[in-house]
C-alpha cells in the first residue's frame, strides 16, 4: 500500500520521507533525509535529461516540417533514437582544451551552466502536494537560480581565450541582465494576483488561468524568457553567421554535450514554468490526472517555442536591447501597476481573489493589454525605427577609421 | 533524534563556513583578478547557505539573485574591461593601511555582535519543525511589514538614490 501511495504522490518529498521513516530506526533521521534527497535528485535529473533528449528529437523533426524537409528519421522508429546517436558521437569525440585557456574555469563552466537548470526543476509542482513546490519562496527561488547561468556563460566565454567566444559572452551578459528585469517584474504581477510566492499556491489561486487574467504579463514573460534561454529570435549570443558558435566556440566532446544539454533543457524548464505560472499547472477537467494535464500543457508551450524558432528571424544587437528597455520594461510596469491597483481595490484578504474578481480583472486587463500593445507598437514599431545613415559604398563600413574609408566617402561625394 | 539533526546541521555549517572563509581569503590572495572574482561568487553563495541554515530562505534567495546573478556579473564585466588583468590588483601597495583599517572594522563588528542582546529562540528544533519552517510562510511577511510599513521612508530614499545613480550613469554616457 505504501508504494502505491508514493507512486501516486510523484515528487512528494514527505511521501518518500515517510516511507523510509517507517522502518528506519529513529536515531538515523539524517540518513532518511539523505536517502530521500538522493532519490528525489535521481528522479529529477533523469526525468529532465530524458525529456530534454526527446525535445531535441521533437524540435528537429518539427523544424524539418516547418522547412519542408524530413529531419532526422533514420535511427529507430521516426528517428526517435537520434538523441542517443548524438550523445555517443559527442562523448566519443576528443575533449580538447585550447592552449592558454584558463583550464579550471573552462572545465567548471559547463557544470555551473547545468546545475541551476536541474535545481530549478526541483521546485516546479507537478501536482498538488508536491513538497518542493510548496517551498514558500518558489517564485524568487526560480528567478534567483536562473540568474546564475549568466555567470556560467561569461566563465565559458572568458576562459576560452577566443575572440568570438568573448564577444558571445559579452553579448550574453548584456542581453541576459536586461531581460531579467522585465521577466522579474511580470512574475511579480503573478505573485500579487496569487497573493503568494509558493509555486503550488500560485497554481491553486488560478481559478481562471492567469494567461487570461494578465495577457500582458504573459506576453512579457514569454518574450523575456525566450531571450533568457537565447533561442532563435534572441540567439545573437551564438549567432553562427557572425560569431562562429559564440561562447561555446572552443568546446568539444563531453563539455560541449553538457552545454548543449543545458541549452535544450532551458525550453523544457521555461515551458514547465509558464505552465505553472500562467496555464494553471496541474489543474484540469475530467478524469485525466493532474500530472498528465501538466505534461500536456508543457508540451503545448514547447510546441509554441519550436514554432517561434521556425518562423522568426534573428534580431540585431541594438534591436534586442531597445526591445528590452523601451518595449518590455514599460509593458511589464504597466502590467504590474494595473494588477496591483486591481488587487488593492478588490482587497481579497486571506481567501485570495474570487472567480468573480478574476473575471472582472480579465475584462479590464484585456482592454489595457490591447491599448498598451498598440501604443508600444506605434512608439517603437518598424516605421519609427531610426535606420543607420546609408553608407556611401558597400565596403566603406569595412574600412571604417582607415584612410581607405575616407577615400571611399570622398569618391561618393565626388559622384 | 534532536541530537542527530543538530549534528548534521553542525556538519553542514562547518562545510559552508570553511569554504566561505577559504574562498574569501582566495579573493584577496590570488593574483588572477578574474579568478578572485569567481571566488567572490563562492563567498556569496556560502553566505546564502548561512542564511538558509538560519532559516532565512528569502534572504538567501535575494543574496543569490542580487549578488551572484547581478553584482558578480558586473564585477566580472569590469574585470574583463580592465587592462593587464594578469598583473594583479594595482592597489596592492596599500596593503598595510588596508590591513589596519579592515582589522579595526572587524574588531568593531565583533564587539557589536558579542555585545548585542540577541533575541534567540534557543529551543532544540526537531526535523518536523524544520520542514514546517520550509513549507509555511515564516519570515517573509515580517520582512514585508518592516520594509513597506515601518521603514518605508528609508526604503523609498534608497530607491531614489538608485534611480539617481541610473540617471547619472545615463547622463555620463550620453552623446554630447
Amino acid at each position: 500500500m505504501m508504494e502505491i501511495e508514493i507512486l501516486r504522490s510523484g515528487f512528494d518529498f514527505l511521501g518518500i520521507y515517510g516511507f523510509f521513516d517507517g522502518f528506519m530506526p529513529d536515531n538515523l533521521d539524517w540518513l532518511v533525509f539523505l536517502i530521500t534527497s538522493v532519490i528525489l535528485a535521481m528522479v529529477i535529473i533523469n526525468a529532465l535529461v530524458i525529456s530534454t533528449a526527446l525535445l531535441t528529437w521533437f524540435e528537429r523533426r518539427m523544424l524539418g516540417r516547418f522547412q519542408s524537409r524530413l529531419g532526422p528519421n533514420r535511427w529507430g522508429p521516426f528517428g526517435l533514437l537520434q538523441p542517443i546517436a548524438d550523445l555517443v558521437k559527442l562523448l566519443t569525440k576528443e575533449d580538447t582544451i585550447p592552449e592558454g585557456a584558463d583550464k579550471p574555469v573552462f572545465t567548471l563552466a559547463p557544470i555551473v551552466f547545468l546545475v541551476p537548470a536541474l535545481i530549478v526543476f526541483a521546485v516546479i509542482p507537478l501536482h498538488g502536494s508536491s513538497f518542493l513546490g510548496r517551498l514558500n519562496i518558489g517564485l524568487i527561488f526560480v528567478i534567483a537560480i536562473t540568474s546564475v547561468n549568466t555567470l556560467a556563460i561569461f566563465m565559458a566565454g572568458w576562459s576560452s581565450l577566443n575572440k568570438y567566444a568573448m564577444f558571445g559572452a559579452m553579448r550574453a551578459v548584456a542581453m541576459l541582465v536586461s531581460y531579467e528585469i522585465p521577466m522579474g517584474i511580470s512574475v511579480v504581477g503573478v505573485a500579487i494576483a496569487a497573493q503568494t510566492l509558493g509555486l503550488s499556491n500560485v497554481v491553486l489561486a488560478q481559478d481562471i488561468p492567469f494567461i487570461l487574467v494578465m495577457p500582458l504579463g504573459f506576453l512579457v514573460f514569454i518574450t523575456a524568457a525566450s531571450a533568457e534561454m537565447s533561442r532563435t529570435p534572441f540567439d545573437l549570443i551564438e549567432s553562427d553567421s557572425e560569431l562562429g558558435a559564440g561562447y561555446h566556440t572552443e568546446y568539444s566532446g563531453a563539455k560541449f554535450a553538457l552545454l548543449q544539454l543545458t541549452e535544450f533543457m532551458a525550453p523544457v524548464i521555461v515551458a514547465a514554468l509558464v505552465t505553472t505560472l500562467f496555464l494553471s499547472g496541474w489543474r484540469g477537467y475530467g478524469p485525466i490526472p493532474g500530472p498528465v494535464w501538466f505534461i500536456i500543457k508543457t508540451f503545448v508551450v514547447l510546441f509554441g517555442f519550436v514554432w517561434i524558432r521556425a518562423s522568426w528571424p534573428r534580431l540585431r544587437v541594438d534591436q534586442i536591447m531597445s526591445l528590452a528597455w523601451k518595449g518590455l520594461l514599460p509593458l511589464s510596469i504597466v502590467n504590474l501597476f494595473v494588477i496591483a491597483v486591481e488587487v488593492f481595490i478588490f482587497n481579497p484578504g486571506e481567501a485570495g481573489l474570487s472567480t468573480r474578481d478574476l473575471l472582472i480583472m480579465t475584462g479590464i486587463n484585456w482592454s489595457i493589454t490591447i491599448i498598451a500593445l498598440i501604443v508600444i507598437f506605434n512608439v517603437m514599431g518598424q516605421s519609427k525605427l531610426k535606420r543607420p545613415e546609408p553608407v556611401a559604398l558597400p565596403l566603406a563600413n569595412m574600412y571604417a577609421n582607415t584612410t581607405v574609408s575616407k577615400k571611399a566617402t570622398d569618391l561618393a561625394e565626388a559622384d | 533524534m534532536e541530537n542527530d539533526t543538530s549534528l548534521i546541521i553542525d556538519i553542514v555549517f562547518w562545510i559552508i563556513a570553511v569554504s566561505t572563509i577559504v574562498s574569501a581569503i582566495a579573493v584577496v590572495a590570488l593574483k588572477d583578478v578574474f579568478r578572485s572574482a569567481l571566488f567572490l561568487v563562492v563567498t556569496f553563495i556560502g553566505i546564502a547557505g548561512m542564511f538558509l541554515l538560519l532559516r532565512a530562505e528569502f534572504l538567501a534567495m535575494v543574496q543569490i539573485l542580487l549578488y551572484v546573478g547581478a553584482i558578480a556579473v558586473l564585477i566580472l564585466f569590469a574585470v574583463v574591461l580592465t587592462r593587464d588583468v594578469e598583473q594583479g590588483s594595482p592597489f596592492n601597495r596599500y596593503l598595510i593601511p588596508v590591513l589596519v583599517i579592515s582589522g579595526l572594522i572587524l574588531a568593531g563588528v565583533i564587539f557589536v555582535i558579542t555585545n548585542t542582546n540577541w533575541n534567540v529562540n534557543s529551543n532544540n528544533i526537531t526535523s518536523e519543525q524544520m520542514t514546517a519552517a520550509f513549507v509555511e510562510t515564516s519570515i517573509l511577511g515580517n520582512i514585508a511589514e518592516l520594509l513597506i510599513k515601518k521603514y518605508v521612508l528609508a526604503f523609498e530614499v534608497v530607491s531614489v538614490v538608485l534611480l539617481s545613480a541610473v540617471i547619472g550613469s545615463l547622463a555620463l554616457v550620453r552623446k554630447r
